[in-house]
């Protein structure tokens, strides 16, 4: 493909970075990455990766946008308020850049449909708001070898990492999950979202264009209240349920 | 020997593992896990790895806000 004038324009400080390029502005435009979540860390992410020009971009949520969503969900306004928060997302991302076309899961993911829906997507965001969607994405993204960021907030406080085919994945930190979980409903900042939605979606363009050193085998931590980002290192879990196979 | 557990100075028996830590502190039911020196410790080895002199131990808490 050729970048049109209004293309060199839009995108000419994309350009300008020795890692992209006009070519690496194509390859975005031609990539595809799925956002799990269109909530506080999916609203980041979503914008992030349009106004940077990810050409096909899916947004996979169930939920319809609610007011106490707005303190941090960015992408949805006032005027969202009981819209499915799908098709709320997708109007911002078309306003932010025409460019970019969406594609809408509505939709809670599960074990039977979890598959299907990532299949066609070159990288995977899990933007999820529970640990039984965070192990899932895990699970299947290991399994079907597809590159994702883990993401997770709560209070002042955010946890980052990616996992590509043959790195540590996410049960190599945490282990095998426990019983269902009933859903507690905990203070977060917007802003901590944005730092960690950011950090996804910068991970996500660099593997795109194949740029530095990603965040695998590595966990962030983020404590927003004392402002110190911990780096942690992590290693492949020789028991590992979902990854010692493949590795 | 002396080992730091999430921030606090403590002293312990030789040979100390982090399972012997684990048991000490109440996380049944938490999605946690262990780091040593700012290495995360795959839950397989708790067991076996022995704690040494100087080490700095703490607990990470998984997060599942999104």
């Amino acid at each position: 493909m050729m970048l049109t004038e209004e293309q060199q324009q839009r995108y000419k400080r994309n350009i300008m970075l020795d890692d992209m390029g006009k070519h690496g502005q194509e390859i975005l435009l031609q990539s595809s990455v799925l956002v799990i979540g269109a909530g506080g860390l999916g609203s980041p992410v979503i914008l992030y990766l349009a106004a940077a020009g990810v050409g096909h971009i899916g947004i996979c949520d169930f939920d319809k946008v609610d007011i106490s969503n707005l303190q941090r969900q960015i992408i949805h306004t006032t005027a969202d308020i009981g819209r499915e928060k799908t098709i709320s997302a997708q109007e911002s991302v078309k306003l932010l850049n025409p460019d970019v076309e969406v594609i809408l899961h509505q939709e809670k993911i599960n074990a039977e449909n979890i598959q299907t829906t990532i299949k066609d997507y070159d990288f995977i965001i899990d933007a999820t708001d529970n640990f039984a969607s965070k192990f899932l994405i895990n699970d299947a993204c290991v399994s079907m070898q597809k590159p994702y960021s883990h993401g997770g907030i709560n209070g002042f406080n955010g946890q980052v990492t990616t996992v590509i085919p043959k790195s540590p994945c996410y049960r190599c930190i945490y282990g095998d999950d426990f019983a269902e979980e009933v859903k507690e409903i905990n203070g977060v900042l917007g802003a901590v979202a944005a730092v960690i939605g950011s950090i996804q979606a910068t991970e996500a363009i660099k593997y795109l264009l194949d740029a530095g050193g990603l965040l695998s085998g590595r966990l962030l931590i983020y404590n927003a209240l004392k402002m110190e980002f911990k780096e942690l290192r992590i290693r492949h879990d020789d028991d590992c349920s979902v990854c010692s196979d493949i590795k | 020997m002396k080992i730091t557990v999430n921030g606090e100075e403590k002293q312990f028996d030789s040979g100390f593992t982090i399972a012997d830590i684990i048991a000490e502190l109440q996380l049944e039911n938490r999605r946690y896990a262990v780091e040593v020196n700012l290495e995360i410790i795959p839950k397989s080895e708790h067991n076996q790895h022995a704690l040494c002199d100087g080490d700095r131990v703490e607990i990470i808490h998984a997060v599942g806000g999104g």
